[in-house]
């Protein structure tokens, strides 16, 4: 690990990042549906005051105290920190876009004065990013582990590892009848997010998305969009997660999730692509091309407008339509990493200047049509 | 007015409409939070929709300002100082101590949330656990000795805190975790 300076950081801005993170290398386990899988704890400092009433002062101590035992407990090979407080706007939603930070966090103590002082930052394991952690979001530690595919347990794993690091430094807020006491009692016992990153263009299609949605809310999982909370599904991505965190182990959650119900959805995935292909073919025939004319013809493309058409592209690469049909070779990692970059922050990185939105509707399609033409 | 549970002043109304029918409730602070009616705003009453949706055309009015002295229940963190109806506005709370000033209203909302758990099962601070010797003896629940030992202590507090404040509900389902386990109700 690289020593950090004096500051906390260590020197390199976001534009150190790796051009394909974990979570969008299309590796492992069902990766055709499943993007990525995604583990959260939420820990908060006995002794310390939970964020709501804290000043800005005791904000500040909790946070040296986190990242002294954060950068000093050997998490990764190179852990990045980063203060938001100190972070420039354009960085803080690059972090944000890339999954690594909440928009909460991005934006400080909600609707408070000052909240873009708010002492909080993020510490990131570099170069996969697989390990990230929010100080002074809702509770005090917000860790963070992710892994391309459908694997849930080898997040935990390496979660479940760096959890008991950081407790060997500090002490955590824990009762026996409550579990890992967090500002929010949603959230309190094993403080446990389980949640994957699905791909459900097949479920769209037949009309069937609906009925996932019912199911999973009725086992008492949360469907959320691409960017969470209140976010639309755009690019036919869903975020599933669990809700309950008391009275259920980890282990029992992490069993729900990976063996009984993330396969399941899977397999009705799976299944809705194979029917579409061969009862429905000419019409998601249709769908893929339009959309891949969009991707290498259009001049002006919204945010929005890129997702939907790369979720059909990718639906068009693992269902063989794409190249049956003379579209092209392109790949799904080309794909996923377009997911990424047509976001705002990442194109504006991209094409090295700040944009406005009308710009930015043209350096997207000049963008994608780059990518996609050179990748076929 | 007093409750129409307890002994407390009522600040609560509930007027709601069934089959052509009104009633009206008269509550306290913690008694209409121990049935979920959301008395405040906010994040608390996302929390409350999470759960479930209550009846049709609930109609909430604050009758009086505030708890008065003399309630059986913390209406004050001592550490933090943050009141539960602070906690109502925003569904945050202020400290870890706030967990036991307000147990007995958190209780029964805490269960609901998490579709009736009521006592944290899984992993424990190395810290809490530290001086007693580890068990890598595994019981019938899959629990260790010591995990099923800790599991039943916290269910027997909870059970004996739903007699006292007669939430008999929450006591059967804690009775019934207690048996799942193996343990008695003692
Ligand atoms: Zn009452
Ligand atoms: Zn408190």
């Amino acid at each position: 690990m690289t020593k950090p300076k004096p500051d906390g950081s260590n020197g390199e801005g976001p534009a150190a990042f790796n051009p394909l993170p974990e979570w969008l290398r299309n590796e492992g386990e069902a990766a055709d549906v499943v993007l990525s899988s995604r583990v959260r704890l939420a820990r908060n400092l006995a002794g310390h005051l939970f964020i709501v009433k804290a000043t800005r002062k005791d904000r500040q101590r909790t946070l040296e105290v986190c990242r002294d035992t954060i950068l000093h407990c050997s998490l990764a090979p190179h852990i990045a920190w980063y203060d938001l407080h100190a972070a420039n706007p354009a960085d803080r939603t690059l972090l944000v876009e890339r999954h690594l930070i909440s928009k909460q966090l991005a934006k400080g103590r909600a609707g408070g004065p000052g909240a873009a002082e708010d002492p909080r930052a993020v510490a990131i394991g570099l170069p996969d990013e697989r390990l990230s952690i929010m100080v002074n979001e809702e509770d005090h530690l917000r860790i963070q582990t992710v892994r391309s595919g459908l694997s849930l347990a080898a997040a935990w794993k390496e979660i479940d590892a760096v959890d008991d690091r950081i407790e060997a430094g500090l002490e955590y807020a824990f009762s026996p009848r409550f579990g890992y006491l967090t500002a929010c009692p949603t959230n309190v016992g094993t403080g446990l997010r389980m949640s994957v990153m699905l791909h459900l263009p097949g479920l769209r299609l037949t009309g069937d998305i609906d009925k996932v949605k019912r199911a999973a809310a009725d086992m008492g999982l949360a469907v959320r969009g691409f960017y969470g909370e209140g976010s639309d599904a755009v690019g036919d991505l869903y975020q599933l997660s669990n809700q309950t965190t008391l009275g259920k182990s980890e282990a029992s959650i992490l069993h729900d999730m990976e063996h009984e119900i993330v396969p399941r959805i899977v397999e009705y995935e799976r299944l809705s692509r194979r029917e579409l292909i061969t009862r429905r073919r000419v019409g998601v025939e249709d769908q893929v091309m339009r959309a891949w004319g969009l991707l290498t013809h259009a001049r002006l493309l919204t945010t929005d407008e890129a997702m939907g058409a790369l979720s059909l592209a990718r639906l068009g690469i693992l269902t063989g339509i794409l190249k049956a049909t003379g579209g092209a070779a392109i790949d799904v990692r080309t794909v996923n990493q377009l997911i990424l970059l047509v976001q705002p922050a990442h194109l504006q990185r991209v094409v090295g200047r700040e944009l406005d939105q009308e710009q930015r509707r043209v350096a997207r399609a000049t963008f994608v049509r780059g990518r996609v033409c050179t990748a076929s | 007015m007093k409750c129409d549970l307890c002994e407390n002043e009522a600040t609560v109304r509930e007027t709601s409409r069934r089959n052509g029918v009104t009633i009206e409730k008269h509550l306290c602070e913690a008694c209409a939070a121990a049935q979920g009616i959301d008395t405040g705003g906010g994040a608390f009453q996302k929390m409350i929709e999470q759960i479930a949706s209550g009846p049709a055309s609930v109609n909430i009015s604050i009758v009086t300002g505030g708890t008065k002295g003399g309630a059986a229940r913390l209406s004050v963190c001592p550490s933090c100082r943050l009141t539960f109806n602070e906690f109502k506005q925003s569904g945050l709370l202020g400290c870890a101590d706030c967990y036991r000033a307000f147990e007995g209203q958190l209780g029964p909302l805490v269960e609901r949330a998490h579709q009736g758990g009521v006592a944290h099962c899984g992993k424990v601070p190395r810290r809490q656990s530290a001086g007693k010797p580890a068990s890598p003896v595994a019981t019938s629940s899959g629990l260790s000795l010591e995990e099923r030992a800790a599991r039943l202590r916290a269910l027997q507090l909870q059970l004996e805190q739903a007699v006292k404040s007669e939430q008999y509900e929450v006591a059967a389902k804690v009775r019934d975790q207690i048996r799942k386990l193996g343990g008695s109700e003692a």
